[in-house]
């Protein structure tokens, strides 16, 4: 269980606003996140990675406490070793596509696994730059599965492929990510997107 | 034509640029990071040398290390450090005059990677050192390049710091701009052409290598 209870004031295009998120995200499940632009979607997931630290709150991630604003308490983004798709990839220009995967861990086989599942090993020696858009946006999912994280948390994981690659793609995710009992949060505009990927829907608001 | 003054103002480059790489590219990640008051000051003071006349620096950093002076005297007395006239001058007046030069191309493009970036590696538990050496150096190798090619023809090209802290001693202090000017003093144009040349030579080889290594630079991912 995850289990979130955090509040943090945010600077919107139309004045200033309030996330508040008090939630129980169910263990090894995908959740879709939506709620309109602005609302605070990646905020939201920043703060559970530790790249943002709310005004106040905690978050508790199958029992271990990972923020307690009241105690002065939060683990880095380095303790907490959570799978972050980010939305505009975040990608190494240096690094081609084996090397991303290696940076993040080191299970050869399981590596494999990745570049199978993206569609990915035709790519290995290629740079972020020679890349396509949806070929990035799965390089950026690989590297975040390829950490074996326990949270995933993707930021419009989807946005850049066409259905067709879309759909093959979330089904062998779906499956990785069942097997490995990962839990899963992904920030969305459009929750159809995620319809047959993601087991709940949680709205901010 | 004596070749030690150009001997000296490549020995003196080459040693500038490289204390500037080791302590200019970790201070301008430093810069890079969140604003603050003292970090506005100190970048302030790193650019002072662009706009301030060469002459005014060297005046001050004479005065500074002038064994007269309670500072030089107290370089010279503890520590046996003579910083006017010598070389060992020339090097550090040319550290601190050139230090815009390695750190501002170098700084800009920190700021210019998306913060993503290294927020990507630190979430696959990465440390910031680790981060640093192997996703955000990498990525600004261009930048880097470049810096280090403009500290180096900055430092080769300078005249008025050089001349007021180190003066004009053969084989000392005496580096190639120097030579030009004394040979023009001593209306000895032949000999000024020659080091003109072997400069202007130099810094365009230089210069060029830097445009066809950089010719084709690392894109954003999304650009």
């Amino acid at each position: 269980m995850i289990e979130v209870a955090i509040k943090k004031s945010l600077n919107r295009y139309d004045g200033p606003g309030f996330l508040e998120v008090n939630h129980s995200f169910t263990d090894h499940r995908v959740t879709a996140l939506s709620g309109p632009s602005g609302v605070g979607k990646t905020t939201f997931l920043r703060i559970l990675a530790g790249l943002a630290t709310p005004d106040e709150g905690t978050v508790r991630v199958q029992g271990a406490t990972w923020l307690d604003t009241r105690a002065s308490l939060s683990l880095s983004p380095q303790q907490r070793r959570t799978g972050f798709v980010f939305q505009d990839y975040a990608l190494f220009q240096t690094m081609n596509v084996t090397k991303h995967l290696e940076y993040a861990g080191a299970d050869g086989p399981y590596l494999e696994q990745l570049l199978s599942i993206g569609k990915m090993e035709a790519f290995r020696k290629h740079l972020p730059r020679q890349l396509s858009g949806g070929q990035q946006q799965r390089l950026a999912i690989l590297r975040a599965l390829a950490l074996k994280p326990r949270l995933l948390l993707m930021d419009e994981p989807f946005s850049a492929m066409d259905n067709k690659l879309k759909m093959s793609l979330m089904a062998d995710l779906k499956k990785l990510i069942t097997d490995r009992k990962i839990t899963c949060l992904i920030a969305t505009h459009y929750p159809f997107e995620t319809e047959g990927f993601a087991d709940e829907l949680f709205e901010l608001t | 034509m004596d070749w030690t003054p150009v001997w000296l103002s490549l020995k003196l480059s080459a040693i500038t640029t490289l204390i500037l790489l080791v302590t200019g590219v970790p201070l301008a990640w430093w810069l890079s990071r969140k604003n603050s008051v003292p970090r506005l000051l100190l970048e302030a003071l790193i650019t002072m040398p662009l706009v301030l006349p060469p002459s005014v620096l060297g005046f001050y950093l004479l005065l500074a290390f002038s064994p007269q002076n309670a500072f030089g005297k107290w370089l010279h007395e503890k520590l046996d450090l003579h910083f006017v006239f010598s070389f060992g001058g020339l090097i550090l007046a040319s550290i601190i005059y050139s230090l815009p030069f390695m750190v501002s191309p170098v700084k800009s493009a920190f700021v210019h990677l998306p913060p993503s970036m290294a927020e990507a590696s630190y979430t696959m538990g990465k440390s910031v050192r680790e981060t640093l050496w192997k996703v955000l150096l990498p990525a600004i190798r261009p930048a880097i390049l470049t810096a280090v090619v403009l500290t180096f023809a900055h430092t080769l090209g300078e005249f008025g710091v050089v001349l007021m802290i180190g003066g004009s001693i053969p084989g000392v202090t005496k580096v190639a701009s120097i030579a030009i000017y004394d040979s023009v003093e001593s209306m000895n144009y032949a000999h000024a052409n020659n080091y003109s040349l072997v400069l202007f030579a130099i810094t365009f080889v230089i210069v060029t290598a830097v445009f066809i290594i950089n010719r084709k630079p690392a894109k954003s991912p999304l650009g």
